[in-house]
């Protein structure tokens, strides 16, 4: 596989391939919206985006992401890596259960958690606020959701796990006799977590930290649900007010373009940034030899901890989920949550019935499946160039590569709008199309990571030996990679479908009357004031998606025991 | 009377008995290895000499001090038993400078900064490190983050280093040349090492005394040569040195192996103990193994490997493999050829279910 062949072979298509679904997929749209935020009036213009960036709105949507983001990130950082540590270096009861559930809230999609904690804590009909008003006689609500705080509140709940498995993992691996050789330096148990632990995985905690930055910068969902209610607006939630407000014109989609860069150029940052601690931070500090490290004896805090943890999770992950199940299995909203009050007629109304939740349902389990699949097969294709082909143009194909990691969802979106909506001969605006195509863009990272790290393991010379016995690189492919890195595969495949199951900041900006998914539907649907039907159909989406992550965790279960 | 004392000492996870009734004793400035396979307990028995891990019963002292003692119900936590330790994995901090490294265990017992200065240095210099002392650790290779290790455990001037296994992650040219190293700094400072390693050679070139483990329980302590010379049990014989086992029926007739011819006079005289049993073991080391052309014990050379300045041969003894190991000056059969074995120092071990 060394030298290329000069003629025109599978390493060319393949190539070409890889080069080609990178471009039309991610790079055009990306490069239209550049083009369209700088090009005015057919001439290259920075005075024009900056006019735009200080406007009143736009400049206080740049505020509000960084204030949010920085919020979450401190307040995500501090329960992640205190939760970790407390899994992990303690002799915390139910170390491993309580681990497990630490990383439910992963799966749940925090739109629809938002949605919750609305229903509990909005100050005009929150339920927990009606209670302290009508049961514990306080004079006007007690919370508010819809602040600076209930937002930053809401996200950490459901972010702070990129920076707890970062920690875990990190102390997992960590070498114990590190920390021994400190011990028997002379340093107690809390110099040591100070001078020694913390130091040797701080790598790991600003990573994490940097992904909660990346996420929550590009965050729709619960700010749109939080927030617009208080006029706070962040970058992607103002996107999507321009574009769906002034339906497409040439302003607001500039508006849009301007933010989307910010957004790109903000996400880039933050990626190099979290590359460049990882690259230079991480130290080699993985074990030789397995002794257990010490653990802390929390002695008489062993059970309040836990009893904190425990409730920790039941205020995060069961109060919201029953909300969301009870208001669902309401006949009117706002009634009190009483048995003669519920019925079974919401969630069948949703399942049968109505024709707009269940093309969304539809929509979103085939958008999925084919999401999942197209870029599955393309993500194999474009990492194996990149891992492992040695072709000239290789760079180019590197930074392509790098592209989908940093383009946020909305960003995506509108560059998809900009770039399939009859500008170019094709028009897939207002179908279902139109999503996948965004979808493909939007997940394509997921796959090359998956795929990539699958082709890794996949050493050389296993190909060469194929080549040495006869075959073509063709057969090699067929016979020897693609066996092999089937498990990444359909790694990829599951890290795709199930998020787009849930997806809604692409396709919020995305649907037409007839293309609605799930989260759209539930978006929209309490927008209009439907909170039981969308709360019904949110119980609903939870359960499918719940469901899917059992299964997939038991298939792969059974498929590495084996 | 010992400096470090370990009597009765016992370990047990779960229900396995890792460290079974332990008794040995190391002088002041003495050299003990402790060698076994891996999972034989000698690094348990480390770690809890160092208090990382509790004993089940018995005590541990230094000199007059208790560290652990079961009934005393006394257990002193490592940081305060001022213990040099070396580990496999080097374990030094790659966020700190080796100067760094080498001053925190003086920084944590906030010696005036002169002195932290002064016996930094000091460990620095007879670790020849004093070069890279503001190197980061990732910097330098296995050699140097051990000697790393090794400053940082000299640097509290203790009268007892642990080291666990110091030299098996070091390249082969490394690990002799530390050994040397280990042992001129144990002459200058006079410490006691305690010494666990796998790899009896190690052992044999540095220690005082040897102490051989097997599943939790000592087979052996003695002198190097001692250990070597006079094995205890057939377990150390085939743990120190090489060694082949050759199975022999004890019949009316005298000694007999099966298809071969086992001339009166040619092996040791059988122990008490092993009279009356139907079969026994004799075991050889392949150095302690003579040709000869007529008479001996008759085999054939099945293999002939040159070692560089040693040939190994493999000769077939009625179905059975004996190893003889010659200097390449010495002449030797050729593969094919039938031979004589005559053994030297051969002993007798009882046969077990593997025979």
């Amino acid at each position: 596989m060394s030298a290329a062949a000069p003629r025109f072979g599978t390493a060319q298509v393949l190539f070409g391939l890889a080069v080609g679904i990178l471009v039309i997929f991610v790079a055009v749209p990306v490069l239209l919206i550049f083009f369209n935020a700088f090009w005015v009036n057919g001439a290259f213009n920075v005075a024009d985006v900056l006019k735009v960036l200080r406007q009143k709105d736009t400049y206080e949507a740049l505020l509000n992401s960084l204030v949010l983001a920085s919020g979450v990130t401190v307040t995500g950082t501090i329960v992640g890596t205190f939760f970790a540590w407390l899994v992990t270096r303690t002799d915390l009861p139910f170390k491993g259960a309580m681990k497990v559930l630490f990383l439910v809230p992963f799966m749940l999609p925090s739109f629809i958690g938002a949605l919750a904690w609305k229903m509990l804590l909005s100050p005009r009909s929150g339920y927990i606020n009606r209670f302290f008003q009508e049961v514990l006689g306080f004079d006007g609500p007690v919370f508010d959701i819809y602040t600076y705080g209930g937002i930053i509140g809401v996200e950490t709940m459901y972010l702070f796990p990129f920076v707890f498995i970062q920690v875990c993992g990190a102390l997992e691996r960590m070498d114990p006799t590190l920390e021994e050789s400190a011990r028997i330096s002379g340093a107690d148990l809390f110099t040591i977590t100070r001078r020694i632990t913390i130091p040797l995985v701080l790598p790991s905690i600003l990573s994490g930290a940097l992904l909660i930055m990346l996420y929550s910068m590009a965050h729709f969902g619960t700010v749109a649900v939080l927030g617009i209610e208080a006029g706070i607006y962040n970058i992607p939630t103002l996107i999507y007010e321009k574009i769906h407000q002034s339906a497409g014109s040439f302003d607001s989609i500039r508006t849009g373009t301007v933010l989307a860069t910010v957004l790109v150029v903000t996400a880039a940052f933050i990626l190099w940034l979290q590359n460049r601690v990882l690259s230079r931070g991480r130290y080699q500090i993985i074990a030789g030899k397995s002794f257990r490290p010490t653990e802390l004896k929390l002695r008489g805090l062993r059970y309040p901890l836990l009893a904190f943890c425990l409730a920790y999770i039941a205020f995060t992950i069961v109060l919201p989920t029953v909300t969301i199940f009870l208001v669902g299995g309401l006949k009117t909203y706002g009634l009190p949550l009483a048995a003669e009050n519920f019925t079974w007629g919401n969630y069948r109304h949703i399942l049968f019935e109505w024709q707009l939740t269940r093309d969304a349902i539809w929509n979103s389990i085939t958008l999925g499946l084919a999401a999942a699949l197209i870029t599955m097969f393309a993500g194999v294709i474009i990492s194996y160039v990149i891992v492992k082909m040695k072709v000239r143009g290789k760079g180019i194909l590197e930074f392509l590569g790098m592209l989908p990691f940093s383009v946020p969802g909305s960003v995506i979106a509108l560059g998809v709008i900009l770039a399939w909506s009859g500008k170019f001969g094709v028009n897939l605006y207002n179908t279902v199309w139109i999503i996948l195509v965004a979808y493909i863009a939007r997940y394509m990272a997921f796959s090359l990571k998956a795929n990539s790290a699958a082709l890794e393991q996949v050493h050389d010379s296993l190909v060469e030996a194929a080549r040495a016995s006869g075959a073509t690189m063709w057969q090699a492919l067929r016979d020897v990679v693609v066996p092999l890195v089937r498990p990444g595969m359909l790694a990829a495949f599951f890290l795709i479908f199930l998020p787009a199951l849930r997806e809604l900041t692409v396709s919020v900006l995305l649907y037409g009357p007839t293309s609605r998914t799930i989260g759209v539907a539930i978006y929209t649907l309490n927008e209009d004031g439907e909170t039981v039907y969308s709360a019904a159909l949110a119980g609903i989406a939870l359960v499918i998606i719940v469901t899917g992550e059992v299964v997939i965790k038991r298939f792969f279960k059974t498929a590495s025991g084996s | 009377m010992g400096y470090v004392t370990l009597s009765q000492v016992t370990k047990r996870f779960g229900g396995v008995t890792a460290v079974d009734r332990l008794d040995v004793e190391v002088d002041q400035g003495e050299c003990l290895a402790m060698l076994g396979p891996s999972g034989c307990g000698k690094t348990t028995t480390l770690r809890m000499v160092a208090g990382f891990e509790d004993i089940d019963e018995g005590e541990i002292r230094v000199g007059d001090r208790v560290l652990s003692s079961k009934r005393g119900n006394y257990y002193l936590p490592p940081e305060k038993r001022n213990f040099g330790m070396v580990f496999q994995a080097f374990a030094v901090w790659p966020h700190l400078t080796v100067l760094e490294n080498v001053a925190f265990p003086l920084r944590i017992r906030r010696l005036p900064a002169a002195e932290i200065e002064q016996r930094t240095r000091e460990a620095l210099t007879h670790t020849n490190l004093l070069g890279v002392a503001h190197s980061r650790p990732d910097d330098l290779s296995g050699g140097g983050k051990q000697r790393v290790a090794l400053a940082r455990a000299l640097a509290i001037r203790p009268d007892v280093m642990l080291l666990d296994e110091p030299l098996s992650s070091l390249d082969p040219h490394f690990r002799e040349e530390m050994r040397f190293e280990i042992k001129d700094l144990q002459r200058r400072f006079g410490f006691s090492i305690l010494y666990v390693t796998h790899d009896q050679s190690e052992a044999m070139a540095l220690s005082d005394r040897i102490l051989v483990m097997r599943a939790g329980v000592v087979q052996q302590v003695g002198a190097p040569t001692e250990v070597y010379r006079n094995p205890a049990n057939r377990f150390v014989f085939a743990f120190v040195g090489l060694s082949s086992f050759l199975r022999v029926r004890l019949g009316e007739g005298g000694p007999a192996v099966d298809g071969a011819d086992l001339p009166a006079g040619l092996c040791p005289p059988l122990p008490a103990e092993l009279s009356g049993a139907p079969q026994a073991v004799l075991a050889t080391r392949p150095s302690e193994v003579d040709f000869v052309a007529e008479g001996g014990l008759r085999g054939v050379v099945r293999r002939r490997s040159y070692l560089g300045e040693m040939v190994d041969y493999q000769v077939e003894v009625g179905g059975q493999d004996v190893r003889v190991q010659k200097t390449r000056h010495e002449p030797g059969p050729a593969p094919g050829e039938a031979c004589g074995l005559l053994l030297r120092a051969a002993r007798w071990y009882a046969a077990d279910e593997s025979d």
